[in-house]
């Protein structure tokens, strides 16, 4: 697949992007200067950026609550989302959602839903609506493995396959439900096959490989645009740290983590770019130090941010 | 209870169970027509349907065979299978499709089948649908509705897990608003008011109501979410109810005005926000209450009611406040078990006497 120079280091930039995020979010929370639970996308960047750089800004992503690196995919704000973070005003949902809550409809993110597999049917529910009106968009659902063995999933999997309705079911496979891995929650051992029995299309791609993960992107997405219905596009990744910032991990061994390490999708994706003369290790350490700026000052503004006034409580419940 | 007939609610059944003069609220002089709850509501949805493209159904059975208790008969024929909607059988994905949808701005309207079956899909009602908007901040808005028939009644209703009343549980839930009317006209006004509505709206509809009567306007009409109504203005005693029960108020209110007693019903027919003034008001002006409600009394409606009577007037209050309510049961299937588990007319008689000693 020809992807264009500047698409490729749009991915290289938002994949940085994400991890400088995930670097400095988790560097909140271990400090106390943020409260809550913050769960980091480390090591699934490409998986997010390949599925968002498929999108058009008009398409919807549903999310979970591991869902920075969505957002920033699809273009969120980093100052708004950092803010958000910390509970302060000028965050996405004005500090009323926080890290497992980020939603910014401005970007097509309807929202980061922390119940395991409930932003399924929202994604089953928006793609309807686009079908019914007559519109091209499409609507992405992310969960994990743990999420596809929720009722919400299988329910909403075949909603969507009985009516052709435009989803692409992204199935990030991290390999961990929290504690429980894969193969003591899970019988069959490619995720992808699940979509036989829902009549659609299983795609299997490697989830460290942005290209591969964008090119299967690009042609479910196409297929959803025909009319043609949902894409089950299972994303092979791990994540690199635990299941929350500052989490033990007593359930999987550093060993493994270190393996794992080795692809990481960052490294690998920079040196593709220089190995195939797509771009100049200076043009990328350029990028590396902009997304730095970039996150930095994002710390700077949600630290200096108002929090809400507390007299706002009751706001925004109904409308 | 004698009144209400064993077969009134036959699917299709235009029998009225009481006499529909207990409720008037449409003068024989204004243009209308008197049909049933069940009526009234189909044509809720036919009007905003034809008033507003982006409002669809979506449901079990509600195509052609009209859903469980034929509320959308004739609709599929009228609107087609893209806007009347049948569904798997997967109640979770019903309303969070529907959410989903109501995101895009579109204006869903999803039945499911019981009340009971709701704690299927549980997770999005109050997990998503009722907290998208403020854990967004206010970046979106959830209008739909979800219909639901509840409600039992002695002698007819179909045992445990088809028969319960379960306003309670949504009304508990910030962001939702939940309606249940009482009669025809309300029914379809406040129907209207809710698919209008920029909130999610759970919408009750009694199932032993579906064949009442009653008179409603020709003309467009909605009726406001989060108010009270006054079914019968009185001055000895205040009833407070909502669903079936303000038919057994209106006819026990009835048979005591022969003694002499001037009661007023006040019907909650918006179950959430509650309208706390009314109650209030009505208590003070009366200053005896009876409560009268179908979900079990522990943490109930009338705990609820009967504490805006305390908070509002309790210093007018002239007797104990006294609450009739379902029994802390599931619901028996036998007949001799099952008497009893709801308040009936002569309960709501005994009750009125009793504030009245």
């Amino acid at each position: 697949m020809q992807v264009e120079r500047e698409a490729l280091l749009d991915m290289y930039r938002r994949m940085v992007l994400i991890r400088e995020f995930e670097l400095a979010a988790m560097d909140l929370f271990k400090r106390g200067q943020a409260k809550g639970a913050m769960h980091p996308y480390i090591g699934q960047e490409a998986s997010g950026v390949g599925v968002c750089m498929a999108l058009r800004k008009d398409d919807v992503i549903a999310g979970t609550h591991r869902s920075h690196g969505h957002n920033i995919a699809k273009g969120a704000d980093t100052k708004k989302m950092m803010a958000e973070l910390l509970g302060k005003e000028t965050g996405y949902c004005k500090g009323r959602g926080g890290s497992m809550h980020i939603a910014a409809f401005e970007t097509g993110s309807l929202g980061a839903l922390a119940v395991v597999g409930s932003g399924i049917p929202l994604a089953v529910g928006a793609a309807l609506a686009f079908k019914m009106r007559g519109e091209d968009r499409v609507a992405v659902p992310f969960t994990g493995d743990g999420g596809s063995n929720t009722g919400n999933w299988h329910e909403g999997v075949n909603m969507a396959s009985i009516w052709d309705l435009p989803v692409i079911f992204v199935l990030e496979n991290n390999h961990y439900a929290v504690s429980t891995r894969l193969d003591n929650a899970v019988k069959v051992k490619d995720l992808s096959i699940r979509a036989q029995g829902y009549g659609i299309p299983g795609i299997r791609v490697d989830g460290f490989d942005v290209l591969a993960v964008y090119e299967a992107a690009t042609e479910a997405v196409a297929r959803a645009r025909r009319g043609e219905g949902p894409t089950l596009l299972v994303t092979e990744s791990y994540r690199l740290e635990g299941h929350y910032a500052g989490e033990p991990e007593v359930y999987r061994t550093r060993a493994e983590v270190e393996e794992y390490r080795k692809l990481d999708p960052i490294p690998r994706f920079r040196t593709y770019l220089i190995d195939n003369d797509k771009a100049k290790p200076d043009e990328l350490s350029m990028i590396d130090v902009d997304a730095k700026k970039e996150i930095s000052d994002a710390v700077q503004f949600a630290k200096t941010s108002p929090t809400p006034d507390p007299t706002t409580a009751m706001e925004y419940i109904y409308a | 209870m004698t009144s209400i007939e064993r077969d009134a609610v036959t699917l299709g059944s235009t029998k009225p169970a009481m006499s529909p003069n207990l409720i008037v609220q449409v003068p024989p002089d204004v243009p209308g027509k008197e049909m049933s709850y069940q009526e009234a509501i189909r044509e809720a949805l036919r009007e905003e349907m034809l008033r507003d493209e982006r409002v669809f159904l979506m449901g079990e059975d509600i195509a052609k065979h009209g859903g469980a208790f034929g509320v959308t008969r004739t609709l599929f024929d009228q609107f087609g299978p893209v806007r009347v909607r049948n569904t798997p059988i997967s109640e979770n994905t019903i309303v969070g499709a529907g959410t989903g949808a109501a995101l895009v701005g579109m204006r869903p309207v999803m039945e499911i089948m019981f009340v009971d079956f709701s704690g299927l899909a549980m997770d999005q009602i109050y997990q998503e649908a009722a907290k998208l908007r403020f854990m967004t901040g206010g970046q979106c808005k959830v209008p739909w509705v979800l219909r639901m028939p509840q409600g039992g009644g002695s002698g007819k209703s179909t045992a445990a897990q088809h028969s319960q009343s379960l306003e309670v549980l949504f009304a508990h839930i910030p962001g939702l608003k939940v309606v249940l009317p009482s009669t025809p006209y309300d029914a379809k006004g406040l129907l209207k008011a809710a698919i209008r509505d920029d909130n999610p709206v759970i919408f009750l509809e009694h199932k032993f109501l579906y064949p009442f009567r009653g008179r409603v306007p020709d003309q467009d009409y909605v009726l406001p979410l989060g108010k009270c109504d006054i079914k019968r203005q009185g001055k000895d005693v205040t009833i407070v109810a909502s669903g079936l029960m303000v038919w057994h108020a209106m006819q026990a209110a009835n048979i005591v005005a022969q003694e002499g007693i001037s009661v007023e019903v006040v019907d909650v027919r918006t179950v959430s926000p509650l309208d706390e003034d009314a109650i209030g008001s009505s208590a003070r002006k009366t200053g005896r209450v009876v409560l009268v409600a179908e979900p079990c009394r522990s943490y109930g409606p009338t705990g609820e009611w009967g504490m805006v009577v305390i908070e509002q007037a309790f210093d007018y209050l002239q007797a104990p406040i006294v609450r009739l309510t379902g029994r802390f049961t599931p619901i028996p299937f036998a007949d001799s078990l099952e008497k009893g588990a709801w308040p009936e007319t002569s309960d709501v008689v005994r009750a009125i006497q009793q504030v009245m000693k």
